[in-house]
């Protein structure tokens, strides 16, 4: 077996740390830690871009790098902070699987993940083929997440999380998506995460709580 | 040929016996500094070996032969480990006789003779940190052996000296599974040598001790044997973290003397770097409840276990 | 008989003959005076140990000697005879036999009380047929001779389990085990069914010979694997295993145990290598799949139990899991065409198929003399025997830690080969599997792990601490025989544990003739094991001891030079506490409580707790198997609406009997009539 290529290491390697830092999202149960980990997700995913775009050559990436920077490192996990200090949700409640029931669930969903990835695996052409089943693993890990949480501010953190996962597949698939549609999706997050905020405190005026299941009352009152 | 293995091996079984208790010492410290008190020395732990030593050895009615023996082969259990993890140099004969599995299995009955130990005596106590370390150790063992069995994989052989020279050998190969296993392995240090989110080896307060409720009945001599074992459990996993994550400056094949004088100072500097580190982690964690205990060490284990997933979808061929 | 003995070396498959035909007659011999203990259990067993080491020694040098021996015994029906034949498959399993039958029978020689239930001449007898009807089964090279010696071995075994067939419990167990034995003999009928494939020979000659199709190749190796799962106990067939052997007398429970759950092996390993010859890769999956999770079940379960027996059963379960999944891993690589790696991991097999025959009946011998001397079987009514029995604790602790595979004892090598050849399961080249294989070495260590945990909850609660009733206090050693029968299992542990290299190469026979290829090893080194292909990788139990024990005897001597020797006695410190009373040590509920906790979802769990105004509070707990709710309450519903259906034919009149015959008849003829 012949050593790959240095710059391919890393991205193999960034591809691994994303999905170490999903698994570490998934048993984390503190919120602010969450975000920290969201954070780190979002530099990781920079990171890999700029790999991607030093190796390409290709200035949109660059584009790209810094857009994620600006706005998954920095702004919006300055954001949610903001919102759990105003909020003070600072834990999560017990989650509806325990830990380990949700890791293990997590290792299977990674076994499924790859060999789902397995097939396009061999159709992509571009070096970081590997990382698609990665990605794929991401986005299920995070809407696992999501699933086994109680409280709204987690499940945000999950969307978001999902939303890196599906960037990151469009990157090993096709060295990322036009600049316009990337624009396109940032704002998306962006207005998502602002809209959900108000959410949030409208939730918590009516409930005076954010754990989730004060919804599951909407369906009776009718 | 032949005679320089030999001495490299007693070298290191040597540096082994004296470093441990020094390392403990300096984790202590390194722990009172972080948490602003006046450190105590960091020959405290030569000094409470020695005293120990020197005391009448008080042994409770019913204990049986067992109880006595078994400091000894606790002992004895961890020097022969510390024989065949490679922390000076990678030429050790001993590691023909057992690889990393068997490293495992040592450690594995080290453990045991300790809890039956513990249940010797019949106290509260005692079995009940007999049963907690059981609980621990039944997590911490396949995640250990999991750490192990993805290096293994890597570089296609269970010999550790073997393992930590490929990995420190091959032409900047970043595996990324070492990233889960590091993880893993760091989880399963500090649950086993009683380390801060699991255990507190400070603690003196009898419902949350694991480690020292085991140890209640002992005393002197036999007692030191117990403390230098562990301090020794201690050293021997730090330098299994070397060997694995950092085995950069461990004297490999023929270097000669020069080559393994070397390596004590790059040795001491690692275990510097490893000590602050764990006080750190130590202080800047909060201890568990022993309900989350499992699901700590649980973690530690399917991250393991991811780690070999990730070997085997990344790094394949 | 001994006149017309050939020369005893070149001819070993009539010495097993003449062996097997010894222990018939000794247990004929039992009925010449069936109530008396002293001719029937004492000099009859003894001998019986010596016909066992006499068979392992006649098997054993078949082993080595290599050749493969076959003959007909015109005994049964006229134009059926049995073929039998002594290769070396059959003869590890029949040193495996002999080797574990001596130890268990010198026991037994001692064992044996007036009390038992049946007769002792009786036991005697049904003993014997029972070491007989597996030895027969090992040698049978037709279907008829196996299934003949299968039936024998369920029906003495049955007999040998319900003992004490007065209490209701042990009655209902055999009944248990001897449906569950009768289905899996079905089974193993209809595999041979197929296997004679169209030539309707039922010899294993002529299935050699039969070409199967993949499709019927596979359902025989399926309905073998639900035959011989039966018997092993795989999950979920597993439920008899844990009623039937703590409710047979202790040596019987060893046998069944350690012995004769290694047939369902042997016949697996038969049936896929020998007669099908030609496995499929991904038939290995499905023992392999099965192995793994009866391994954590049983090993989950043995940790909560209370009784030490059903511990011990439980904990053959998971044995009997790691058994089936060295076996499905060699399965695998022998399919995909790496028959070294095959080697390797049926080696595993058989390795610990010889490991936990020796420790399983030392530790079912072990809780035999605890039974006795102290007449309880519930672990919480144990504790402190080390002082009483301190032969019994030495020896039985010789087995604990051999289960609980720590170095350097037997245990260990068996886990240490399987692991070995999981290492390669990356390379086997087929997507998605060779993803999933290497998780099951989590599952083996992750076993392993508990193993230690069930070990030392065993060994801690019935040996250590203080007794727990104060009738402990007349516990007494037991006797001469059973120590030697204890001490002959215990040596063999050791043997096991300390010289892999010389076992190994007694086994590569075995490996070379089902799987083609032999595990290689460096003929210059008779201490270093180092059986993987192509890799450094080495152990050297022996040497490993003695550094231990170096170290060890240095550390004593250095201390007791520079320091002193001084010791006081004093009561128990237990931080200060007052009064120390054997109630508050851990009972085995107690020592259970994480694993319950941990794997709540494996057990159905019945809780009474006491409220905090109760005067007298009790806390009672109960734990089984969701197994029965969930399967075989229902298959057995089911039976019974069936059976309720067809009791409509049953009217109790005599015309309505008539008439169902008449029409019969007519029927008949009328098919007659029509072709």
């Amino acid at each position: 077996m012949t050593p790959l290529p240095l710059n391919q290491q890393l991205l193999n390697a960034c591809a691994a740390l994303l999905l170490l830092l999903s698994f570490a999202m998934l048993s984390q149960r503190r919120i602010v830690s969450l975000v920290n980990l969201f954070a780190v997700q979002g530099a990781v995913i920079a990171a890999t871009t700029l790999l991607v775009a030093w190796r390409t050559g290709e200035t949109h990436l660059y584009f790209s790098a810094a857009l994620t920077l600006a706005l998954k490192v920095a702004f919006l996990p300055w954001l949610l902070h903001r919102l759990i200090r105003r909020l003070e949700v600072r834990w999560d409640t017990e989650p509806l699987l325990d830990i380990s029931g949700t890791m293990l669930a997590g290792i299977v969903i990674v076994v499924f993940a790859f060999g789902l990835a397995e097939p396009i695996t061999h159709l992509a052409s571009t070096s970081m083929r590997n990382a698609i089943g990665i990605a794929v693993a991401v986005v299920l890990l995070a809407f696992l997440m999501m699933i086994t949480r109680r409280k709204a501010m987690s499940q945000v953190i999950g969307f978001l999380s999902m939303e890196n996962g599906l960037f990151f597949g469009a990157m090993s698939a096709t060295y990322g998506m036009p600049m316009i549609v990337e624009l396109g999706v940032a704002l998306d997050v962006l207005v998502a995460v602002l809209v959900l905020g108000v959410f949030f405190f409208q939730i918590r005026e009516q409930f005076d709580s954010l754990d989730l299941h004060h919804l599951e009352r909407l369906g009776e009152r009718r | 040929m032949r005679p320089a293995a030999y001495i490299s091996q007693s070298l290191e079984i040597a540096v082994a016996l004296a470093a441990a208790p020094l390392f403990l010492g300096w984790v202590n410290q390194c722990r009172a500094w972080l948490a602003n008190r006046s450190a105590p020395s960091v020959l405290l732990p030569y000094r409470n070996i020695r005293k120990l030593f020197h005391k009448d050895a008080v042994l409770a009615e019913n204990a049986s032969a067992l109880f006595r023996i078994a400091p000894y082969v606790v002992f004895g259990t961890m020097v022969v480990a510390a024989g065949i993890i490679p922390s000076l140099s990678g030429r050790l004969p001993l590691v023909a006789a057992a690889d990393a599995i068997a490293l495992v299995g040592l450690f594995g009955t080290a453990r045991v003779f300790l809890s039956l130990a513990a249940m010797d005596v019949g106290t509260a106590f005692g079995t009940l940190g007999a049963r907690r370390e059981m609980m621990v150790g039944f997590l911490a063992e396949p995640a250990l052996l999991m750490v192990i069995f993805v290096a293994s994989l890597i570089s296609a052989t269970t010999a550790l000296p073997a393992i930590s020279a490929h990995l420190a050998g091959a032409r900047l190969v970043i595996d990324p599974s070492l990233a889960f296993t590091a993880v893993a392995f760091t989880l399963v240090l500090l649950a086993e040598n009683a380390r801060i989110p699991v255990d507190n080896p400070a603690t003196h307060l009898e419902l949350t001790m694991i480690h020292e409720a085991m140890l209640l009945e002992y005393s002197a001599r036999h007692l030191a044997l117990m403390e230098w074992a562990a301090a020794l459990r201690l050293f021997n996993y730090a330098c299994i973290g070397f060997a694995l994550f950092v085995p950069w400056g461990i004297a490999a094949g023929n270097v000669g003397p020069l080559g393994l004088t070397l390596a004590i100072p790059i040795l001491a500097l690692k275990l510097a770097v490893a000590g602050a580190g764990l006080a750190l982690i130590e202080t800047l964690s909060a201890k568990l409840r022993i309900m989350r205990a499992p699901e700590f060490l649980a973690t530690a284990f399917l991250f393991a276990v991811l780690g070999l997933l990730v070997h085997v979808l990344l790094g394949g061929p | 008989m001994t006149a017309s003995l050939p020369p005893p070396f070149a001819d070993p498959l009539t010495d097993c003959l003449v062996l097997v035909a010894a222990w018939l007659v000794i247990g004929v011999a039992g009925l010449a005076a069936p109530r008396s203990v002293r001719y029937a259990g004492r000099a009859l067993f003894a001998l019986g140990a010596l016909v066992g080491i006499a068979l392992a020694a006649a098997a054993a040098l078949s082993l080595l000697g290599g050749v493969t021996q076959t003959r007909i015994l015109p005994i049964g029906l006229p134009d059926l005879p049995f073929h039998l034949r002594l290769d070396a498959l059959s003869s590890v399993f029949l040193v495996l036999l002999g080797a574990s039958a001596a130890g268990v029978s010198l026991f037994s020689a001692g064992y044996f009380r007036e009390s038992d239930g049946m007769a002792p001449g009786l036991l005697c007898l049904q003993y014997h047929l029972f070491l007989a009807s597996m030895a027969l089964v090992l040698l049978a090279d037709d279907a008829y001779a196996f299934m003949v010696g299968w039936e024998l071995m369920a029906l003495s075994s049955y007999f040998l389990v319900t003992t004490q067939h007065r209490i209701p419990e042990i009655r209902s167990a055999g009944f248990l085990y001897l449906v569950m034995a009768h289905v899996g003999a079905l089974a193993i009928l209809l595999a041979f069914g197929i296997l004679q494939g169209g030539s309707w020979q039922f010899t294993f000659d002529a299935m050699r010979a039969a070409h199967l199709s993949h499709a019927w190749a596979a359902a025989a190796f399926l309905l073998a694997m639900l035959g011989f799962g039966a018997k092993a106990g795989l999950v979920p067939l597993h439920v008899w295993l844990p009623e039937a052997h703590p409710a047979a007398p202790s040596p019987v429970s060893a046998l069944l145990s350690g012995v004769m759950l290694k047939t369902a092996v042997y016949g697996m390993l038969r049936v896929t290598f020998d007669l099908l010859g030609h496995p499929a890769w991904w038939w290995g999956l499905v023992p392999l799949a099965a192995g793994l999770l009866t391994a954590l079940y049983g090993v989950v379960f043995a940790a909560v139990q209370t009784d030490m027996k059903r511990l011990l059963a439980y904990s053959s379960i998971e044995n009997v899991g790691l058994l089936f999944t060295g076996f499905g891993l060699s399965v695998v690589f022998f399919g995909v065409g790496m028959p070294a790696l095959a080697a390797l991991a049926l080696l595993a097999t058989l390795y610990h198929s010889l490991s936990h025959a020796a420790m399983k009946s030392l530790l079912f011998l072990g809780t035999g003399s605890v039974l006795h001397a102290t007449g309880q079987r519930n672990l919480g009514r144990l504790g402190g025997l080390i002082h009483r029995m301190p032969w019994v604790a030495a020896l039985t602790l010789v087995g604990a830690l051999a289960l609980a595979g720590l170095p350097p004892l037997n245990g260990f090598v068996s886990e240490w080969l399987l692991l070995q050849s999981f290492l390669f399961a990356d390379r086997i080249p087929r997507s998605f599997v060779n993803l999933l294989i290497p998780l099951g070495a989590a599952v083996v260590a992750l076993c392993a792990a508990l193993a230690g945990y069930v070990m030392v909850k065993f060994y801690g609660v019935i040996f250590l601490g203080q007794p727990r009733e104060s009738s402990l206090a007349q516990a007494h050693d037991c006797g001469l025989l059973e120590r030697l029968g204890l001490g002959w299992l215990a040596l063999l542990c050791l043997a096991l544990g300390l010289a892999p290299v010389q076992v190994v190469s007694a086994l590569a026979p075995v490996t070379r003739q089902l799987v083609g290829s032999a595990v290689p090893q460096p003929a210059a080194s008779w201490w270093l094991l180092a059986p993987v292909p192509g890799r450094a990788v080495s152990y050297a139990p022996l040497v490993l001891l003695l550094a231990g024990a170096a170290v060890i005897l240095l550390t004593m001597l250095l201390v007791r030079l520079f320091y002193h020797r001084r010791v006081r006695r004093a009561r128990p410190w237990d931080c200060g506490f007052g009064e120390v009373t054997p109630r508050m040590q851990d009972t085995a509920e107690g020592f259970g409580q994480p694993i319950r906790n941990i794997f709540q979802s494996f057990f159905a769990i019945e809780r009474e707790l006491p409220t905090p105004f109760d005067a007298a509070p009790r806390y009672r707990i109960a734990i089984s198997d969701r197994m029965w709710r969930g399967l075989y309450q229902p298959i057995s519903g089911w039976v019974r609406r069936l059976a309720d259906a067809a009791a409509i034919l049953q009217r109790g009149r005599i015309a309505t009997y008539l008439l169902y015959g008449f029409a019969t008849l007519v029927v008949l003829l009328a098919v007659v009539l029509a072709t």
